[in-house]
């Protein structure tokens, strides 16, 4: 889309420009181009020598167990984040978006979640699911499990899971009631006098029309969940026990900043740039194409 | 259309009200009862009577943690820096982008664009070493300035000034308004709403950073609060959890009470620009 009417001169605009290039240029394109440089390239221990070394750092990093393992890890940690948070969100949405009393009240309560950091969320769920104070691990284990996701590695899954969803389902709550409020009501009342009420009407009518939002929200959420929950991981396992909560973005933090092994690090960056890319190119031809027809 | 209440909705709703809700009030609970006990594992969802915790944290905050009121100051500075900072450049460029042809117009969009997908979390390393060549470790303009350049806000605003009737511009051209006049008395009234709901969606995100003030704040002087809570649960020997859970609260606080209060625009915001 173009504007027609536009302002005449160059000088202003990119006077406009140029603050937003630069900082562009030096925080975002320079460190991307180091980070790739510095994938093909192989540092001795000292830092001293250089040595330009093609792309054996990615064949290092895929022929790795650990990696695979912990993209296998990752994979299934976004999609579990992701189906949760936007099952639940979506369910919301529905009877929120139902002619009922107090329905504002229900969004505004509905709503605030947004604003709580990842770590925070963290907290919270700390103080149901820690091993020594959490509430619901008392009761846990009054029934008989042996609750401690600090040992436990499967748990601790479990546990960074639930924190990470339950922090964005109001987002994709939001998204959710916003995308069924466009549906125009005379759908779904010609629906109905055709006989498709409730989950007819939504299988068949209302999640159909929904497509482009759960789209966009699927591709946000993956990208939240991989990179966005750093903070909900660290605050709760640190990636442990052992690895079995060590998600490709604590693994290059954990790798880079921790043991400091620069070339791989960097290889690990340019991946995870890769995997963001695609799914930014996946979202924008598929939101593109709905923009046409 | 019918009368009846809606049972089925209001359980459902009441349900992920509870959801959200309860581990909040049990958070707040938590902070005003005994460290020991909680320790213990003897967490009551009936408050005690001790809300001299908040003065405490505020004035002392934990082991090895700032005061909190330090924390939240500087919570508050890296938000504020981040969103007024991000507005500020945004506005510019995406004005310059959409209602000007300049060289390299084109270019400049591609490039801002394609900071989305680049998100700190995946340039952890380079970034460090760029902002130490810069002499910016531990410093504030280190922990706020890399965070204001990404596309996000050029972006919503290039989509709102874009929607902008042409007849408006052709009005101002008409009365004899420049570019900067333009700007002022009529592009920046107009946007007010979206630029508000960025406001908010901008502090949010500035307030709830973890991994770059981690990276690029060693000093404890720099430390956040999402930081500093992070640090206090660290201690995992003796952490002192109605600290914890108090500092928590106030770390909910000034972010949950301004999508509340400008929830209106927000979710507006938000929705309308996809992303």
């Amino acid at each position: 889309m173009e504007r027609r009417t536009l302002f005449g001169g160059w000088a202003l605009p990119a006077a406009f420009v140029l603050p937003q290039a630069l900082l562009t240029i030096l925080f975002f394109l320079w460190p991307a181009g180091q980070a790739i440089y510095g994938s093909l390239t192989r540092q001795d221990a000292f830092g001293l020598k250089t040595q330009f070394i093609g792309l054996e750092n990615f064949v290092d990093l895929f022929t790795d167990p650990l990696y695979i393992e912990s993209m296998w890890r990752t994979l299934g940690f976004c999609l579990a984040v992701t189906f949760l948070s936007m099952g639940v969100a979506l369910l919301l949405a529905v009877f929120a978006d139902r002619e009922i009393k107090g329905r504002g009240i229900y969004r505004t309560l509905l709503i605030w979640p947004y604003a709580v950091a990842p770590a925070v969320a963290a907290i919270l769920w700390i103080l149901l699911l820690h091993p020594q104070i959490g509430m619901v691990s008392h009761a846990l284990k009054t029934i008989g499990i042996n609750w401690d996701y600090k040992i436990n590695g499967t748990q601790a899954m479990l546990v960074v899971i639930l924190a990470s969803a339950w922090k964005q389902v109001s987002y994709n709550f939001i998204f959710f009631l916003a995308g069924l409020q466009s549906i125009p009501r005379s759908v779904i009342e010609a629906a109905r006098m055709d006989g498709a009420r409730g989950w007819r009407s939504f299988r068949t009518i209302i999640f159909p029309l929904l497509a482009p939002t759960t789209f966009f929200l699927l591709v946000v959420n993956l990208v939240y969940s991989a990179f966005d929950t750093f903070g909900t991981i660290q605050a709760m396992t640190q990636g442990g026990p052992g690895k079995s909560t060590e998600t490709l973005v604590v693994k290059v933090y954990r790798d880079g900043v921790v043991n400091l092994d620069l070339g791989g690090s960097s290889a690990q960056s340019v991946v995870l740039m890769l995997g963001i890319v695609a799914l930014t190119v996946l979202q924008f031809r598929f939101l593109g194409k709905r923009d046409k027809t | 259309m019918n009368n009846r209440t809606d049972w089925t909705a209001h359980i459902v709703l009441g349900l992920g009200v509870l959801l959200f809700l309860l581990p909040v009030w049990l958070v707040f609970s938590a902070s005003t009862q005994n460290p020991a006990m909680i320790g213990r594992g003897e967490l009551s969802f009936i408050p005690g009577t001790g809300l001299d915790v908040y003065w405490k944290v505020l004035t002392e905050g934990a082991p090895g943690v700032a005061p909190v009121w330090h924390l939240l100051l500087v919570s508050f500075g890296m938000a504020m820096a981040i969103a007024i900072g991000k507005i500020l450049i945004s506005v510019l460029s995406a004005y310059a982008i959409a209602f000007f042809r300049f060289p390299f117009r084109l270019a400049c969009f591609w490039m801002i664009f394609f900071t989305l997908m680049l998100p700190v979390e995946v340039r952890i390393i380079p970034t460090y070493a760029v902002m130490a060549g810069f002499g910016l470790i531990n410093t504030f303009t280190g922990l706020t300035m890399p965070l204001i350049a990404s596309a996000t806000a050029t972006l919503l605003l290039r989509q709102t000034f874009l929607a902008i009737p042409d007849e408006l511009v052709e009005a101002a051209r008409m009365d004899g308004a420049g570019p900067l006049r333009f700007l002022r008395d009529i592009l920046l009234p107009v946007s007010a709403a979206n630029i508000a709901a960025l406001f908010v969606i901008l502090f949010v995100y500035g307030w709830n950073q973890y991994l770059w003030p981690l990276l690029v704040a060693t000093d404890s002087r720099l430390d956040t609060i999402v930081i500093g809570i992070v640090k206090m649960i660290g201690a995992d020997t003796s952490v002192e959890w109605n600290r914890v859970m108090a500092t928590a609260v106030l770390a909910m606080l000034p972010p949950v009470a301004i999508v509340v209060l400008m929830q209106h625009w927000f979710v507006k915001g938000l929705t309308e620009g996809d992303k």
